[in-house]
Order: structure tokens, then C-alpha cells, then sequence
């Protein structure tokens, strides 16, 4: 799409959070004054079934409102799903971040691709010891910011904890936990 | 003043109806436009509103109790979606004919059946007919501009019909998306304070309403609400312009997108005219003529303005996401077809039915919209008017 | 000035509205302003046969005056006092119910040759 617009593709499954993940992404950028759109591919909604769901950004209005096709940026929230649907559609400079205890090279080799940028990050254990259940979600916001460097860090980790304030007012213990998982995702990504 | 916020469709919309504050809402939940009612309700237990917040067991009943109590002199309102507006049918006609100036939010979604709870705009056509405005909004930002807006428009002495205010759902209702809020205080004085010109508790002025109606007064009471719409065009017009002044945000019978030079045009409505922007966007800086018309009222239709937003093009493409099973195209292509009859203009004017149950309007299907139009002013012949968008042939 | 802006000034007038009025001189949606409007329908003309006091039976019980579906009964210092014959439709259940059978029905073409033998005899 238009050069100005940053298009994300997020790939979960139901009850990961993906959803979830996009539309609180989209609330913390537009924290920040750009424009943002946050939506899921709505389906089904199963637990356990692939779910997609998409981010646009950009600093200007955005017009469009069909689903992400062409992603400049795809996260993967389960491992199981790489295959042809994550690389569906993304550009030779795409950036790939998924939720894995593999490393960069070995998603590469999974996923058949040459070009693109991969970032890994095992959110999964990351959320288990920081929230104390595998929910990938808020520690793949982490590995964003680090991969894509579109946003200053401690501004992102901010507008964060503002929206995870609304969300928990009577739970600090979660607030605390995400920001914990997203700040140890944001140290922990590798890339290649 | 303003107040950029991300928000969702539906809580855009539950956010002007929290500043609205209506006297009473009366409303069933139902898919995609549950979270409005959920979230007002929230608004009414915590105290945000003064409204009189009515569990009703049906759409039916909900459009039953919402008249009841416009009629007694309430700012009523209420919200529905698909199954809930065609259950709600008969009724909408009577709140119509009773001239109740009842505000609701439709977030469309398809009809069963097959059962399907994505947007398409078969619910919103089900009542075109039902003596209701109807006005569509492109995104969140709309939704909630036309809620406020629908107020002043539905209660205008000249008008004095209910409003349904149309938005996509999930695509509009669920998505995040970016917008301006006013304040509260701008808004309230905006709508002002509604004061009804007859109500039934008001024992001062003792008045009747819904009565029997023989042949020799029925066909009159039609005609007013035709004269009704036909006002309601002026006074849409005129609320824009004044929610303007407070908005800096624009708003008319139909926008019409780079359309001055162009030859070839689309017209759609809601969330797919923010799709076909971005794809004449790219077309033209490809060098071609091409343009976007949006209605946003769809009843009252604006075809004056529509005729003249497309006198100078050569080709249309009407989008339509409802069938109407005449085997003669969609809702919006009879009406649109229609008003360019008169033009004498030999444009041709073709429909894409699309979208229908939720696909998904690709770039490419609008893309290659334009291409058709392309091709059929290059031939100036037209094989087939009626074409289904991305249907598996 | 709209519609019902006219109803309002003129709502007091015995007749709000007729079929001879045009739309925009009509109530919107054909709302009504005045209270207690039956009276201005007369429902006289739908009688075929109409009830008659014989005043040397009645007995002023007044049992008629509650039965009466169409109030058309008038009653003064608490006796009988006529027949509303504007409204009465000629139902008959004042006759029926009167234990002194002071009420007849007869009907309205009967009464019509009587009026017109009167007019002869005149």
C-alpha cells in the first residue's frame, strides 16, 4: 500500500492474545499522536484456531479499511503456524518476529525465504516467569519496539503502562507482570 | 477542545451517546453492536448519564419502548444490528409515521440467511423504505460525528424522523481507530436541550398520537413524511455546517472525492469509500482521472447533489453491499442509475454487488473496478451492468 | 407556521381536521389536540330505530342512564330528562333494561311517517 502507511500482520492462534495484542499496540502508538487502525480478521473465534489480526500506522489519516494483504512487518505468536500463510504477501525487506525458542537462522530455514529481516524471542517462557502463564502477547510488543526501532522505548514502555492502568486498575501485579515480560522480550530478542 | 483518541466504532458511538444523555435508551443486545449497549448500560450504573436505561426481552419491544417514550416526550434512542433492525421492522415504520425523532445506531451486518454475523449492508436496506434517514459513516470518526449531528437533524421542526446512523460492523465497530472527541460541554450545547413540540405527559396540551387512519387521511400523512425528507436534506446540510464550527470537520449530503476532472467514478458507502480513496489515491498519481463519490445520507436519497457530483464523468461504478434479488442490481445502483436517467449524459453506469457476509474488499477488486471503467469508456460498450465483486465464477 | 403549529391555535374549534383539508393543513401524523373530541362525531345517523320515553311510566330509576354505551342519556336533578338522539345509535338496551317499560323502540321509518302526517295535518 502507500508508502506512508506501516501495515502489520500478527498470526495466533485463539486465546493468545493476538487481538488483543493489536488493538493495545494500536491504542500506545496512537498515544503517541500517529494515526493507527487495530483490528482482527474476524472468524470463528476458537480457542486454538489460527486467528489473524492486523496494525496500520502512519502519520497521516488512513482511508483504507480492507485487511492487511502486503505486511511490512509479521508477528508470529505460536511457532506451529510458520509456514506459507506467515510469508504470504510480505516484501523482500519484510521484518518476521515469532515467538520461538528456535533461533533466527532456523526460522529462516523453516519458513523457505531469502530475504526479510528475522527476529525470535521465547515469549512464551518470558511470560510464564514474569505473569505466570504462557500469554505471548505483551512480551511480543517488546521484541517489536527492538526490531523495528519505530518508537523510543521508554515513551512505548510509558504509554504502555497508561493503557495497562485502564485495563487493571484493581490488579498491579498484572500491570507489573507485563512490563516486566515486555521489558525482558525487549532485551532478550535476537536477530540475525 | 478536541481530544485525539483511539478508539473502536462501537465505543466511539457509545461515547457520543454517554454525551448525548439521552432521558431514556431501550435496546437488546445483538452482534456487532452489543458492546454500544453493553457500554452505555455502564455508563447508566456508574452513574455518567441520567438515563432511563429499559431491559427490554426484544428489538421489537425495544423499538416499542424507545417510541413510547419519544412519544411521551423523551430524547429516547436505541442500538441494533441485522437480525434486531428486521425484528424490529414493523415498528421503525410506525415510529416513522408517528414522526418520533428517535436516534439509533445500526452497525451493519448481513442478514440471515445462511446465518452470518459480518457486515454487509442487507439490514440497513431492509428498511429503506421505512420512512427513516439513514446516514453512513466511513469510519469511527464518522460514526460518532453522525451520532451528535443525527440528534439536531432527527429534531428539527422541519424533520421530526427518526435517524439511524449506519457504520460497518467489525470492520468499523471493532476496529482501533484514531479520532477527534468534542468535550462533553461542546456537545451538549450542540444538541441543546430537547424540548418536545407535543408529549404525551404533557396534561397542559393534551394530545393523541398513533391514531386510525382511513383512506381519506392516510395518503396525506404519507405525503408529509416525503415532505419531511425532502426538508431533511436542507437541515443535513445545514447541521453540517455548523457542526463544522465546532468540528472542523465537514460534512454534506455526499462527499465527493477528487471527482472534479475525473472520468471515471466510484460510488460506495461506509468503510469501503475509505478503501476506494486509497486506491484512486495511487491511481492518480498514476496520471488517472479517477474519483470517489461517498453518499452519506442514503435516505433522504441526495440525488440533485449526486447528479451533479457525476455529470462530468464518462463512467460510474455503483457498490452496492446488499442484494435486492430483482435480478437489476443492488439498492444504491437503482437509485444512483436513476438520478443520471435525467442527465441525458450517456454515462454508463455499471454495479458491483461486494462484500457481501463480511469478504473482504480487496485493493485489488477496486483496482480493478477502475480498470473495467476503463475499458468500457475505451469501447463505450457495457457486456454486463449487474457484476459480482470477487464471486467464485 | 407548520401543521401542527395551525392545529394547536385552532384546536379548539369543534373541528380540527376534515377530509376537504390538504396535507400541509393537516395535524403531522395526524396527531390530535383536542380532548374529548367524540362529541364532534355524530353517531345519530347510523339509527335505525330509536327509543321513546313514556312519561307517565317512567319512574326516574335512571337505570338507563348507566347502561347507556354512548352517554346519550341526559339527566337532570336526577331524573330523566331526554334522549341525546345526536348520538344515540339505537342499540335498544335502554328499553331492555327499563323495569318499568317506560321506553319503546320504534323505528326511525315509522317516526319519519309521523313527522310528515304531523306536517299534513299542519
Amino acid at each position: 500500500m502507500s508508502e506512508k502507511v506501516l501495515e502489520i500482520r500478527w498470526h495466533g492462534r485463539g486465546g493468545q492474545g493476538a487481538k488483543t495484542a493489536a488493538l493495545m499496540l494500536a491504542e500506545t502508538v496512537a498515544q503517541m499522536g500517529k494515526y493507527v487502525q487495530g483490528f482482527p480478521e474476524y472468524g470463528p473465534e476458537r480457542m486454538g484456531a489460527p486467528i489473524l489480526a492486523f496494525n496500520r500506522i502512519s502519520d497521516e489519516p488512513i482511508h483504507i479499511h480492507s485487511n492487511v494483504i502486503n505486511p511490512d512487518i509479521v508477528i508470529v505468536l505460536d511457532a506451529t503456524l510458520l509456514g506459507e500463510k506467515v510469508t504470504a504477501g510480505v516484501p523482500e525487506d519484510g521484518i518476521y518476529i515469532v515467538n520461538t525458542t528456535k533461533t533466527p537462522q532456523e526460522v529462516r530455514k523453516k519458513l523457505n525465504i531469502k530475504g526479510g529481516k528475522i527476529f525470535t524471542v521465547d515469549a512464551n517462557q518470558i511470560s510464564l516467569d514474569t505473569i505466570g502463564r504462557v500469554i505471548p502477547n505483551t512480551p511480543l510488543m517488546g521484541a517489536f519496539v527492538k526490531a523495528t526501532g519505530l518508537m523510543p522505548y521508554d515513551e512505548f514502555i510509558k504509554n504502555v503502562k497508561g493503557e495497562l492502568e485502564k485495563k487493571f486498575k484493581t490488579k498491579p501485579e498484572v500491570i507489573a507482570g507485563n512490563i516486566k515480560a515486555i521489558e525482558r522480550a525487549y532485551q532478550e530478542v535476537k536477530g540475525e | 477542545m478536541k481530544n485525539k483518541v483511539a478508539l473502536t466504532g462501537n465505543e466511539a458511538v457509545a461515547q457520543a451517546m454517554r454525551q448525548i444523555n439521552p432521558d431514556v435508551v431501550a435496546a437488546y443486545p445483538i452482534t456487532p453492536s452489543t458492546e454500544v449497549v453493553q457500554m452505555f448500560s455502564s455508563f447508566v450504573a456508574n452513574g455518567k448519564v441520567d438515563t432511563e436505561f429499559v431491559t427490554v426481552e426484544s428489538e421489537h419491544s425495544a423499538m416499542s419502548a424507545t417510541m413510547g417514550a419519544s412519544a411521551a416526550g423523551a430524547r429516547a434512542m436505541t442500538c441494533t444490528s441485522s437480525q434486531g433492525l428486521a425484528y424490529m421492522f414493523e415498528v421503525v415504520y410506525i415510529a416513522a409515521s408517528m414522526r418520533l425523532p428517535i436516534v439509533f445506531p445500526v452497525a451493519n451486518r448481513a442478514l440471515s440467511g445462511p446465518i452470518n454475523i459480518h457486515c454487509d449492508h442487507s439490514d440497513a436496506m431492509g428498511i429503506k423504505q421505512a420512512g427513516v434517514i439513514q446516514l453512513f459513516s466511513e469510519n469511527a470518526q464518522e460514526a460518532y460525528d453522525n451520532m451528535i449531528q443525527a440528534i439536531r437533524i432527527a429534531e428539527h421542526p422541519d424533520v421530526q424522523l427518526p435517524v439511524s446512523v449506519n457504520y460497518d460492523g467489525f470492520i468499523t465497530s471493532h476496529a482501533l481507530d484514531v479520532l477527534e472527541i468534542l468535550d462533553d460541554e461542546t456537545v451538549k450545547n450542540f444538541i441543546g436541550v430537547y424540548k418536545p413540540r407535543e408529549a404525551l405527559l404533557n396534561v397542559n396540551e393534551p394530545v393523541s398520537m398513533g391514531s386510525f387512519d382511513m383512506y381519506d387521511y392516510y395518503f396525506e400523512h404519507k405525503y408529509q413524511q416525503v415532505a419531511a425528507m425532502e426538508a431533511a436534506k436542507r437541515v443535513i446540510e445545514e447541521v453540517g455546517k455548523e457542526y463544522a464550527k465546532i468540528s472542523g470537520r465537514n460534512y454534506g449530503l455526499v462527499d465527493a472525492y477528487k471527482l472534479d476532472d475525473a472520468d471515471m467514478a466510484v460510488v460506495v458507502m461506509n468503510s469501503a469509500a475509505g478503501s476506494s480513496k486509497g486506491v484512486c489515491d495511487e491511481l492518480r498519481a498514476k496520471g488517472l482521472k479517477v474519483g470517489v463519490l461517498k453518499p452519506r445520507a442514503f435516505r433522504p436519497f441526495p440525488h440533485e447533489a449526486i447528479a451533479d457530483a457525476l455529470k462530468g464523468v464518462k463512467a460510474v461504478a455503483v457498490l452496492d453491499r446488499a442484494e435486492t434479488f430483482s435480478t437489476l442490481g443492488g439498492p444504491m445502483f437503482a437509485d444512483v442509475r436513476n438520478s443520471l436517467y435525467d442527465l441525458k449524459n450517456d454515462i454508463k453506469v455499471v454495479n458491483y454487488v461486494y462484500g457481501l457476509g463480511g469478504r473482504d474488499l480487496r485493493l485489488e477488486d477496486v483496482e480493478q473496478i477502475y480498470s473495467d471503467l476503463d475499458d468500457i469508456i475505451k469501447t463505450g460498450k457495457v457486456d454486463n451492468f449487474v457484476r459480482y465483486l470477487g464471486l467464485r465464477e | 407556521m407548520t401543521p401542527s403549529d395551525k392545529n394547536l391555535s385552532q384546536c379548539c374549534s369543534s373541528k380540527c381536521i376534515s377530509p376537504d383539508m390538504n396535507w400541509k393543513e393537516l395535524t403531522k401524523a395526524g396527531n390530535i389536540y383536542t380532548p374529548g373530541n367524540a362529541s364532534t362525531y355524530e353517531t345519530g345517523d347510523w339509527r335505525t330505530i330509536r327509543p321513546v320515553w313514556d312519561e307517565e311510566r317512567c319512574i326516574h330509576c335512571l337505570i338507563c342512564w348507566r347502561y347507556c354505551p354512548d352517554a346519550s342519556i341526559i339527566s337532570t336533578g336526577g331524573k330523566f330528562d331526554s334522549f341525546d338522539y345526536k348520538h344515540c345509535k339505537g342499540c335498544g338496551i335502554c328499553a331492555n333494561v327499563c323495569p318499568a317499560h317506560a321506553i319503546e323502540m320504534i323505528s326511525e321509518d315509522e317516526i319519519e311517517k309521523q313527522k310528515e302526517a304531523q306536517k299534513d295535518e299542519e
